[in-house]
């Protein structure tokens, strides 16, 4: 199918290769409008794609967005410490006198950072993995790439996940490290079905009988064909991460104090509840907020890319 | 594939699979800076006993080597002592076990109950109030880390309101019945104690929800989704047609068939639940397998941590068989296969 497009098209670029290329990005844009049209007429999206765009820009501008940036680190000032909310501490303060709301972006700076590290570490390998499984379909390649990943499948990703990170000393690269190494096999799984069902399309078969190289069937044929499975994928793996990454610090095994993140600041909160339940309230909700986000606009990417195939 | 081919094929792939993840984890542990001999008797002890230690966990041998040694007394349910609580790992797990599993064979009942009662509700009155009250709710609960609902029952259900005990198996001040399953409500049950099986139900029903909450919200998504999915196809629009009564096409026609996604979603569920105990065992201070892992964790302490993850693979594995066993008994049109097929 993409194969016989593509060839027409190389017909007609060495015709005029300026003008094709101008059609093509118009229809590009084309494409990316009636997306963007579908896209938006769900506004649950829309809402998920706002609260994931303020959070990003905050999370980028921590340092200029809170009142207080340098209560993001081992600041202490016992004389404002657990102050209600209030014009000044919109969030309150903590135990030892730091602006709950500076603490609460700069967590969501690190949870971010941490999905996207995962994100970027485990997709790669993943996908590549999944790609040679499913076209070795049958041979000793699948078999022990899939006995693998049913190895790290075999327990939930998060007690391998806390394992690995106490094993470690604990912090945000550690706690990111053990997460990646548990996260993988999804996207090996998810694309080797893909590939094993790809590979057998004509085009797959045009492309090995024209004696395409091996990387040229893998990436140039096959793997543009499970990039909206991925991406979908990834949208919504963003949220598990952060929650993943809120567990890990909650239990003390992700980013170490002072550094702030969500989960530790619930955990700390928690034990001045109920009196001054705004320490570990904030936190609380800033994670439920960002994780509904994600997972909002990950649910319209998947729509889009759904009513697309479909 | 007949029933018992199957269960023998599964059982032996669970055990390839668990050499695999016994291999992971003592990687895991080797990859730990730090001496585990020196680590064992202290910072006091003189070289020549670290030595002799050293000799007798095999730590003077090749990498292999140990694991072969490892392995060995893994597979004779001999883990080693723990560092914390200076017992034999294996007795640690027998004792800590079956608190874990009473949880959270309780938060998979409220997880099925809840979840397929809140899905059927909201399919049957689908576009309501009642639906958008559910969906809102399912939605909630699923973005929601467990931690945080364990969090918001006991600042509500165990301080504000007073309603249920917050910490524990079973109140202070009463004795517990003596241990023959380690399970407190059968435990109870079996020695006559109706006042101590009441006391362990009450403490066991707010961590128990808070564990399920997340799986009873996407329970409850999973099951709408497949029986409004269910209700436009031909055999039910006929069965109306033909004027079945509404009770039946509901209950007998479109739940059975609806359930399978549930059930497969479930099983998967039931397992990472022992993954979530982790965090609402620790809140809820219940002395579980997952709580016993997680101070391990906190300290260190290799030998715990490597038999809590092989004991959790093993259940794991064997709750897929049973749910697996359990979506073909559901749906003849599924035959049983040694690998699930795509």
């Amino acid at each position: 199918m993409s194969q016989g497009a593509s060839a027409g098209r190389e017909a007609t670029i060495s015709f005029d290769p300026g003008r094709m290329r101008e059609l093509e990005r118009a229809s590009r844009r084309e494409n990316l409008g009636r997306a963007w049209y579908k896209f938006s007429r769900n506004p649950l999206s829309v809402a998920g794609l706002a609260v994931v765009a303020a959070v990003i820009l905050l999370a980028v501008f921590a340092r200029y967005a809170t009142p207080y940036p340098r209560d993001a680190g081992a600041f202490v000032d016992f004389a404002h410490a657990k102050l209600a909310p209030s014009v000044h501490h919109v969030f309150g303060t903590d135990q030892i006198g730091r602006d709950i709301l500076t603490r609460v972006v700069f967590g969501l700076r690190s949870s971010l950072l941490m999905a996207v590290l995962v994100l970027v570490l485990v997709v790669p390998p993943g996908v590549f993995l999944g790609l040679l499984a499913g076209y070795f379909r049958g041979t000793w390649v699948d078999v022990v790439i899939m006995r693998v990943t049913d190895v790290f499948l075999a327990v939930p990703p998060l007690i391998l996940a806390l394992a690995v990170a106490s094993v470690l000393q604990p912090s945000l690269w550690h706690g990111m490290m053990a997460v990646s190494l548990m996260w993988w096999p999804w996207y090996t799984r998810l694309v080797y079905g893909l590939t094993s069902q790809l590979r057998n399309e004509s085009f797959v078969a045009a492309a090995e009988v024209n004696g395409a190289s091996l990387w040229h069937i893998l990436f140039r044929e096959i793997l543009p064909n499970t990039v909206s499975s991925v991406l979908t994928k990834m949208s919504l793996d963003v949220a598990w991460v952060i929650i993943i990454g809120s567990m890990l610090s909650f239990v003390g095994l992700g980013v170490q104090p002072p550094e702030p993140s969500l989960g530790s600041m619930v955990a700390d909160g928690a034990r001045y509840l109920p009196d001054q339940w705004w320490i570990a309230v904030f936190p609380a909700l800033a994670i439920v907020v960002v994780v509904m986000g994600f997972n909002l606009l990950g649910d319209g990417i998947r729509d889009l890319f759904a009513s697309e195939q479909g | 594939m007949s029933f018992f081919s199957f269960v023998a094929r599964r059982l032996a792939s669970t055990v390839v699979v668990l050499l695999g993840l016994s291999m992971v984890i003592f990687v895991i542990a080797r990859i730990m800076p730090g001496d585990p001999a020196r680590m064992a008797v202290g910072m006091m002890a003189p070289h020549w006993v670290v030595d002799r230690l050293r000799a007798q966990m095999h730590l003077d041998q090749s990498l292999p080597v140990q694991y072969a040694y490892w392995l060995r007394d893994a597979v004779h349910g001999d883990f080693g002592i723990s560092l914390v609580t200076q017992r034999p790992v294996i007795s640690d797990i027998i004792e800590f076990f079956p608190a874990s599993l009473e949880l959270v064979l309780c938060a998979g009942l409220l997880a099925a109950l809840g979840g397929i009662g809140l899905g059927v509700l909201s399919a049957r009155r689908k576009d309501t109030w009642v639906d958008g009250v559910v969906r809102v709710f399912s939605y909630t609960g699923v973005v929601t880390p467990s931690f945080v609902f364990a969090i918001l029952f006991v600042l509500l259900f165990g301080w504000v309101l007073h309603l249920f005990p917050v910490i524990g198996r079973l109140s202070e001040s009463m004795t517990p019945p003596p241990v023959v399953t380690g399970l407190m409500t059968v435990d109870s049950l079996l020695a006559g104690r109706l006042d101590a099986f009441v006391d362990a139900l009450h403490h066991l029903v707010l961590p128990a929800l808070a564990l399920a909450m997340g799986s009873i919200a996407q329970e409850s998504r999973i099951t709408r989704a497949s029986m409004a999915d269910n209700l436009g196809k031909d055999y039910i629009i006929s069965a109306r047609a033909l004027g079945v009564s509404e009770r039946v096409v509901m209950g007998r026609l479109l739940l059975k068939p609806s359930l399978i996604p549930t059930v497969s979603i479930l099983g998967l569920d039931i397992a990472s639940l022992f993954s979530i105990a982790f965090l609402v065992e620790l809140i809820f201070n219940w002395p579980g397998i997952a709580r016993y892992g997680l101070s391990a964790m906190l300290h260190k302490d290799l030998n715990a941590i490597s038999a809590v993850i092989l004991v959790l693979g093993a259940v794991f594995a064997l709750v897929n068989i049973v749910v697996d066993l359990v979506v073909a008994g559901l749906d003849p049109r599924i035959r049983l296969a040694a690998s699930k097929g795509r």
